[in-house]
């Protein structure tokens, strides 16, 4: 009986898929030495950023793409996807009264309201809609404690020697083949820095939009807190409904100086294509920070969407006593496949990682977890905790856990679990017998399941979370 | 309250019931016994309405209603209830959590408001401490980690929260010490009143010293063979089952 009721309630249709109308200036599909130039130009980018853009094509048309991780798709022509488009907006706007009416109106389909965000929350919004910013909040307020919060096309301009300094120090142009070509191509993105010991006063937050239908994102983030400071970024996305694959490469470079801390928080709710399998978007992300001394970075995401999603949040442990952390939800469901997990790289004394992941399968969905944990030769008494759990939700999905561990210093101490467990008709039972729904319950037990990552979350953002994990999984039909 | 008339049911293709007819006024407390494999456990999941079971034959009248066209959480909104014999783990969700999801799901059944987070809050700690249940229970995940009897008490604890019309009692004895099995007898005591009624289901005769039934039926083979008053359980526990198999065989 369940797998019927499991596949009837796991059945829910992706409820953010519409298009919003508005005109685009979009650059012909292709890429060339050309297409770069137009880039950096359409943004009028100093020369050294052209050139570092052009170092990364040249170094990407040398790579192949990667083929180890446990996905099929069918490989992008990246001949064929255009590499710029931006809404028509010509000036920068200062208030939302200037915004495109139709934009606006997206963000209220997404249940984002700038206004009630801005004024409730206290959050700072830079939102990113196919690649260039719209409008960004707060920067006043911000401003004052000296911290930067702009988009990234911004920074090159006004803060260029701040973004010369970081760009690419953590995740170098030749680090994969994905982060090269985002390098090469990307048109936008955010930029932070949070001056010497200045706790950010809000949490800041990014929505990230794919919008014109066959472009490609690339979006290009880069965060700094200087010794001292804190920052906690949310990041949340969704996407319109596409019937071809949409590829997005983002890269996320996070630098934490001595006694820094950054907390990194992503909801990712990208088109994950239909029922059949049909259509959805191609998440390949290079995430990675940098702690040095007594730093602190911690990832927290809730992954419900994309086709394929292939994503590995990392941390540099390079300072002596830093912490790297990784809470990690995965949903796959449909014909969905994730690939994900972390990598801890342990260089410094003393350093610790935690690392809890919940993978969540249903439908024909295949649900990776795929982690490092590395001991320098260097890093005495190093100290990690892995809990890798897999949730199962009826008998055509698939989870998988890869571990791999390389311990070069005989102090480390290094402890996995990982339990695979499945929503049972007797669970299923016991919560009808009082008195829950098939739906309700299921929404029971999976929010109990993820507790300990959607704790992690800033508590806007878990709401938020718990709302997107009911969508993908038991949400009403339609 | 509840009239069964002839109830046949299977699990897979092996039929376990064979014609059970029982009917329980409100106010009463009815008692099932029998040996392993008499069907005891059958008949509450069917009254409960798990699928597994698939009922041949045979009706169960609840309050005017047709039971068996109704889901098991209809079932609950109606007013029964089942304390499992084999509690199950939620990992991650509370007692509490659990519980205040149970009742206002249920009150959303019978299309009535949520429940008013003080007036559950106050309901909570008097029904926990009815059950002499520490006040870190309500915090923990439900059932996980919890000793026998913990999950025992845990589910009397729900049944005290939902208050429900018919509670059954499926083989709650079984895993208690004897301050325990007091603790949950005495709760159960507590909660009986003129307008519900309760159905326990057991091997032993021990429960039945702490909730005195009006009736004792005495399942075998998937049918009462007999009927009568608490004397049956105390004749049952001095001479065992075997005397019933021999007249029934």
């Amino acid at each position: 009986m369940s797998d019927e009721i499991l596949d009837e309630v796991t059945a829910s249709e992706y409820k953010y898929g519409f298009v919003t109308d508005i005109e685009s200036d979009t650059m012909a599909p292709g890429l060339n030495e050309n297409v770069i130039r137009m880039i950096s130009a359409k943004k009028n980018e100093p020369t050294w950023m052209l050139e570092w853009r052009l170092d990364a094509f040249k170094v990407w048309q040398d790579m192949k793409e990667p083929e180890w991780s446990n996905v099929t798709y069918k490989k992008p022509d990246f001949q064929a996807i255009s590499y710029y488009s931006a809404p028509k907006q010509k000036k920068t706007l200062d208030s939302l009264d200037e915004v495109d009416p139709e934009l606006l109106k997206t963000f209220e389909k997404l249940g984002i309201s700038l206004n009630e965000q801005k004024r409730l929350s206290g959050v700072a919004m830079d939102i990113v809609v196919d690649s260039v910013s719209v409008a960004t909040t707060f920067k006043k307020t911000l401003g004052e404690k000296g911290i930067i919060f702009c988009s990234m096309s911004e920074a090159i301009a006004e803060h260029p020697e701040l973004v010369k300094k970081y760009i690419g120090t953590v995740v170098p142009k030749r680090d994969n083949f994905y982060a090269a070509l985002n390098s090469a191509v990307f048109t936008d993105g955010s930029f932070c820095y949070i001056p010497k010991g200045v706790r950010c006063p809000m949490e800041l937050s990014t929505y990230f939009r794919i919008n014109e239908s066959g472009t490609g994102q690339f979006e290009r983030t880069l965060l700094v807190a200087d010794e001292g400071s804190f920052v906690s970024y949310l990041e949340g996305c969704t996407a319109p409904s596409r019937d071809e694959n949409q590829l997005h490469a983002a890269v996320v470079e996070l630098v934490a100086m001595d006694g820094a801390e950054i907390k990194y928080s992503t909801v990712q709710n990208w088109y994950p294509g239909d029922a059949q399998g049909k259509g959805g978007v191609f998440n390949f992300v290079t995430k990675r920070g940098i702690c040095e001394r007594n730093a602190k970075i911690s990832w927290t995401q809730v992954e419900t969407g994309s086709a394929v999603t292939w994503k590995y949040p990392s941390c540099i442990l390079k300072g002596d006593n830093s912490v790297g952390e990784f809470y990690s939800v995965a949903v796959t469901n449909n014909y969905q496949q994730a690939d994900t997990g972390t990598k801890m790289i342990h260089l410094g004394k003393n350093t610790k990682s935690t690392i809890i992941s919940k993978g969540i399968s249903a439908g024909h969905s295949h649900n990776s977890y795929r982690g490092l944990v590395r001991i320098g030769a260097r890093a005495e008494n190093a100290r990690n905790f892995s809990q890798c759990d897999s949730l199962l939700m009826g008998d055509q999905c698939g989870a998988h856990t890869f571990p791999y561990i390389e311990a070069q210093n005989p102090t480390a101490q290094i402890e996995h679990e990982a339990t695979t467990s499945k929503i049972g008709e007797d669970q299923l039972f016991y919560c009808n017998q009082r008195g829950i729904q098939t739906e309700q319950a299921i929404a029971l037990i999976v929010n109990g399941y993820c507790k300990d990552v959607l704790n992690q979350l800033p508590m806007e953002f878990a709401v938020e979370a718990q709302k997107l994990l009911e969508i993908s999984l038991e949400g009403s039909v339609g | 309250m509840i009239k069964i008339k002839n109830l046949h049911a299977r699990v897979e293709e092996k039929e376990i019931l064979k014609g059970i007819n029982l009917e329980i006024k409100p106010g009463e407390v009815h008692a099932i016994m029998g040996p392993n494999g008499s069907g005891k456990s059958t008949l509450s999941n069917v009254i409960a309405g798990r699928e597994d079971y698939e009922v041949t034959g045979g009706s169960i009248d609840f309050e005017g209603a047709d039971l068996l066209d109704l889901d098991p959480e209809e079932r609950a909104h109606k007013g029964i209830f089942l304390s499992f014999q084999y509690p199950i783990e939620i990992p991650g969700v509370t007692v509490s959590n659990f519980i205040k999801t149970a009742i206002n799901e249920t009150r959303k059944g019978r299309g009535e408001e949520p429940m008013d987070a003080r007036e559950m809050l106050s309901k909570m700690r008097e029904k926990s401490a009815l059950l002499e249940m520490d006040k870190s229970y309500l915090s923990r995940s439900l059932n996980e980690g919890f000793s026998g009897g913990e999950k025992k008490r845990n589910e009397i604890f729900q049944m005290a929260m939902l208050e429900p019309k018919l509670a059954i009692l499926d083989e709650t004895d079984s895993g208690l010490d004897i301050d325990a099995l007091r603790i949950v007898a005495n709760g159960v005591n507590k909660l009986r009143n003129a307008n519900n009624a309760v159905l326990v289901i057991t091997h032993y005769q021990r429960l039945l010293d702490h909730i005195e039934p009006d009736f004792v039926h005495v399942l075998y083979n998937g049918k009462i063979v007999k009927s009568g008053d608490k004397n049956l359980a105390i004749e049952l526990e001095a001479k065992g089952y075997d005397w019933i198999k021999e007249e029934n065989a």
